[in-house]
């Protein structure tokens, strides 16, 4: 599944690099400590976090995830989303909490293993 | 109607450029007085659709096909051009930026449109489509070509430099409980590799090592230093602070255990993962702390054997 459609299927609120939502998506990652996601997560791969600071943006720099996608309607720091378009990362909002986004993610045939 | 495309280079190098660069200097113009039946030959002669009308170099309108072909059909009799020319006319100004010709044209679907000196008014030249796609094909063709040089001669530098030994020391500082500049001596890195040729794997791995090491110098100590050295077969990397220092390091290396403060954990940091990280990125990883005084890493990654991607592991 590319981003693009991930976005209009769960409803989700682009916030920054529109230009890189061709991507497809590789899996899923969750996780809110970034420790976690450098150690677990892999390039392709969209992820789930609460965290809206800017340091997300590295860590999904770092690992060349496809996109970040924070939950709860939360929304990412004005900073972050400055340096997420610059790395060309892509951030969407889900206003779905953790639990049910991911799980209709998986029964989308977005998977957590390889 | 053509649109440009949005790209965010496009855009750049419209802010960048200004009317001035992109416009045709090569200026036509028509006298007022000129008769309509002398325009056709202009026209044609000159292979252009439109011409500004022009006293002293003052515009005073501007004349094209269309009018032209109105004023044949008419069947009227030869009268001068400034009784046919359009007086309304939409102009640049020679210092705008680029972008705003580019939006006029969308804006108003016009072919060309005269550009004035703002001071004195007086017209400078015209500009179309054509000369702004030249104009920003032009600027894109040579910042190609200075990236293509840039990049051979940095992939190069190894091979180019003569000496026994040649190293490369980049030098990174690190402000302490600075979140908002974190990661940014990674982020450079990684890109400055890239530059360099390194193989991706290879720059991940260090990037991410560095990260880490980044990450608790910020968190736990007030400050410090990183000093890479990029070798032709490896790359090493030294980070030291002036912090607390680590008391039990054995069981810093353990995964989970950490002692990052709530506050930090809110912000994702403190999952006790980071030293295993770097570990794990690394081919060698020595850590000498003292308390009270601080803490050293070196970390060695190898560049010329086959890489074992950490992802993999
Ligand atoms: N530069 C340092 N100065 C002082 N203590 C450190 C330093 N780096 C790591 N530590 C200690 O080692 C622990 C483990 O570090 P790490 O594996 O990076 O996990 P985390 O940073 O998530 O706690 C830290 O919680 C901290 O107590
Ligand atoms: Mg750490």
């Amino acid at each position: 599944m590319k981003l693009s459609e991930l976005v209009i299927k769960f409803d989700l609120k682009v916030k920054c690099g529109v230009h890189e939502l061709d991507r497809e998506i590789k899996g899923g990652y969750v996780s809110d400590l970034l420790s976690d996601v450098i150690a677990n997560g892999r390039a392709g791969e969209v992820w789930i976090t609460l965290q809206i600071h800017h340091n997300i943006v590295g860590v999904a720099s770092l690992k060349s995830l496809a996109a970040i996608v924070i939950i709860n309607g939360r929304e990412p720091e004005e900073e972050t989303i400055k340096k997420a378009e610059d790395e060309g990362i892509p951030i969407m909002v889900s206003k779905l909490p953790a639990f049910e986004l991911v799980g209709r993610l998986y029964q989308a045939g977005i998977s957590g293993t390889r | 109607m053509i649109t440009y495309p949005k790209a965010p280079k496009i855009q750049e190098l419209g802010y960048e450029l200004k009317v001035r660069q992109a416009m045709n200097r090569n200026l036509i113009t028509v006298e007022p007085r000129t008769s309509m039946s002398k325009l056709r030959g202009v026209l044609r002669s000159n292979r252009i659709s439109g011409v500004p009308v022009t006293r002293e170099n003052k515009l005073l309108g501007v004349i094209c096909v269309e009018d032209l072909v109105n004023w044949l059909m008419s069947g009227a009799k030869d009268c001068a051009i400034e009784e046919k020319m359009s007086k309304d006319v939409v102009t640049l100004c020679a210092d705008e930026p680029l972008v705003h010709a580019i939006n006029k044209l969308q804006q108003y679907g016009f072919f060309h449109f005269p550009v004035l000196e703002r001071e004195s008014g007086e017209l400078l030249g015209t500009i179309t489509r054509e000369d702004i796609i030249r104009k920003l094909l032009q600027k894109l063709e040579i910042e190609y070509r200075e990236e293509e040089i840039r990049r051979y001669r940095a992939s190069h530098i190894f091979e180019d430099i003569m000496a026994d030994k040649t190293s490369l020391i980049f030098q990174y500082y690190i402000v302490g409980q600075d979140f908002n500049r974190a990661g940014e001596s990674s982020s450079a890195l990684k890109k400055s590799l890239k530059r360099l040729g390194t193989h991706p794997d290879i720059a991940r791995r260090v990037a991410i090592a560095v990260y880490e090491a980044e990450m608790n110098v910020v968190i736990y100590a007030r400050g410090g230093e990183i000093t890479v050295k990029v070798d032709p077969n490896q790359i090493r990397i030294e980070v030291e602070d002036s912090g607390p220092g680590i008391p039990d390091i054995e069981k810093a290396m353990r995964p989970g255990y950490s002692t990052a403060p709530e506050w930090v954990r809110e912000l994702g940091f403190g999952a006790g993962m980071g030293l295993n990280n770097i570990k794990k990125c690394a081919d060698e990883m020595n850590i000498t702390s003292t308390v009270g005084k601080g803490t050293r890493l070196e970390i060695y990654v190898a560049t010329k054997k086959e890489s074992v991607s950490y992802e993999v592991k």
